[in-house]
């Protein structure tokens, strides 16, 4: 019994070293969003806290931390303080199966792809019952959006997927990786790129940002699903978001740049004078890459309209990637690519 | 000390909470919190067939039924407004049939698990090694020995959805739906007519 505990013990630390870094890294991502479109939008962002606003994120928390709790009087009570829970809960638990290098990983499983799907998936109740429980019309329209949205781009979403499983033939995230070992031109970002595209605008749409944020659609319905939430329980749906932002961004990089692997693998000399960069940098690299697009669509689109999305969802992405999936199965069956 | 039996405590927790959700869906009275509450029943029956090692089903539970189906139903669920004491009258006025229903689905289920399914030896934790792929030897069962039952389903699946939009369907209406072609190419000298005038003083 006494094994069992130090098994659980060092799980309980290695959950630790995953998570503690990716909770500083939202505090630092609400900074550096700010900073960027700022810089994007010709303005100045933040630079009151610190040198160049860097003490901002810390302040930020203080104020939502000091923040008085409402609960509204005709919110369902218990459902209005779980939902933020719920919200973050599956954004956390989904990095238990991210691999940052060829072994830190926490929990190597075979079905790796469908466990974080799965997750990504569970993150929509969050919304909904904050947006039911508060008992407010702007949350109860704001749920309702989020939930229709992201039923339609969960499609779109889970068929890249197939056609990554079908290509590495494997839904372990580390062997989805080392299949596309050996040089830039062996990840799936070339052979799958429709996919790619796919799964990218599909991302956006399943993490609520702009330009497909309707469901907080502040000029629409105020804030959306968290319009009564306060204080902390406010800035746990903001760390959930954020959470969910950074896990999509690796898992666009575990699924399509390959992962660790440097990109300048199989290349004479530059393959050389790279070789002592850690692998986890270059995951680091990659994910930074998808984070930094996320701004940048903040800054230029304008925010989608309803059924504006709804068709780009099901008459555009989904169509594009089964044509995709059958031509990848028939490359695969017949021993084209991806051996 | 010896070992905790950790699957076996699991499943004993999983199960109980399984039992007492199901139970809540019928009993609690408000819709959305039933929906809920059935939600947590998938929840714990994907521990359970976690625990079978069938990775791939409860996986697919999750995000199929948790994800999808029971977040459309939410949805339709929330905008119900439903009145209290209609169901409560309709309670009791449903209740033989209710109970002859459940008396005939009983009576099936006994009949067709055999008695010898309810003993001991049949209530073995599989194990596999951990090379065992769930995913692979589901593949290699449902695309070999049971293909045609397999591909019976999706055609009466298929049959279902276009009854149900064959249902709903009531031919091209002239809602309010944009056409996103017109609405690119609509030029400023299409909508805009610039008119040349004296200012007046008022």
């Amino acid at each position: 019994m006494l094994d069992q505990c130090f098994a659980l013990l060092w799980i309980i630390g290695k959950i630790i070293c995953v998570l503690v870094p990716v909770i500083v890294c939202v505090a630092l991502l609400t900074l550096l969003e700010r900073k960027v479109i700022g810089a994007m939008q010709v303005r100045v962002g933040p630079n009151r806290n610190g040198i160049a606003g860097s003490l901002q994120p810390i302040c930020d928390v203080l104020k939502l931390l000091a923040k008085e709790l409402i609960i509204p009087s005709k919110a369902s009570r218990y459902l209005f303080i779980i939902a933020p829970v719920l919200a973050l809960a599956p954004a956390l638990a989904a990095w238990a199966v991210i691999p940052f290098t060829n072994d830190w990983v926490i929990a190597n499983v075979n079905a790796g792809i469908l466990v974080v799907f799965a997750m990504t998936s569970l993150g929509i109740y969050g919304i909904i019952i904050a947006g039911w429980s508060s008992n407010s019309k702007y949350a109860f329209l704001g749920a309702l959006r989020s939930v229709a949205q992201v039923v339609s781009y969960e499609i779109a979403m889970g068929f890249t997927f197939v056609g990554v499983l079908l290509a590495a033939g494997s839904m372990n995230l580390r062997e989805i990786v080392l299949h596309q070992s050996g040089g830039i031109w062996h990840w799936y970002f070339l052979p799958l790129f429709p996919l790619f595209v796919v799964y990218w605008i599909s991302a956006v749409a399943e993490t609520n940002r702009a330009p497909f944020d309707i469901a907080e659609g502040e000029s629409e319905i105020v804030a959306g699903f968290h319009v009564e939430y306060s204080g902390i329980m406010f800035g746990i749906f903001f760390l959930a978001e954020y959470a969910n932002m950074i896990l999509v961004s690796a898992l666009a990089a575990l699924l399509f740049m390959g992962g660790w692997l440097s990109p300048f693998a199989g290349i004479p000399y530059l393959d050389h004078w790279f070789s002592w960069v850690p692998s986890v940098l270059w995951l680091v690299l990659k994910m930074s890459f998808f984070i930094f697009l996320y701004f940048w669509m903040r800054a230029t689109f304008p925010r989608y309209r309803y059924d504006q999305i709804m068709q780009l969802g099901w008459k555009c992405l989904i169509p594009v990637a089964l044509v995709w999936i059958v031509l990848v199965a028939v490359a695969v069956q017949m021993g084209w690519i991806f051996h | 000390m010896a070992p905790l039996p950790i699957p076996d405590i699991l499943f004993v927790i999983a199960s109980v909470a399984l039992i007492t959700s199901a139970v809540l869906v019928v009993t609690i009275r408000n819709p959305v919190r039933s929906v809920l509450s059935l939600v947590l029943c998938f929840l714990f029956t994907t521990i359970l067939w976690l625990l079978l090692q069938a990775e791939f089903l409860s996986l697919v539970l999750i995000f199929v039924y948790i994800g999808a189906v029971m977040t459309l139903f939410m949805f339709v669920v929330m905008m119900m407004h439903v009145d209290k004491r209609m169901l409560s009258e309709k309670f009791v006025s449903y209740l033989p049939l209710g109970v002859g229903l459940l008396v005939v689905f009983v009576g099936l289920i006994v009949y067709a698990l055999h008695h010898h399914n309810f003993t001991k030896a049949a209530y073995v934790m599989p194990h596999f090694p951990a090379n065992y792929h769930n995913t692979e030897s589901l593949g290699a069962v449902l695309y070999t020995h049971y293909v045609l039952a397999f591909e019976m389903a999706s055609v009466i699946l298929l049959v279902a959805l276009l009854a149900a939009i064959s249902l709903v369907f009531q031919g091209r209406q002239s809602g309010k739906s944009q056409c996103v072609d017109k609405q690119i190419q609509a030029k400023k000298k299409d909508r805009l007519v610039v008119i040349d005038m004296k200012s007046e003083a008022p």
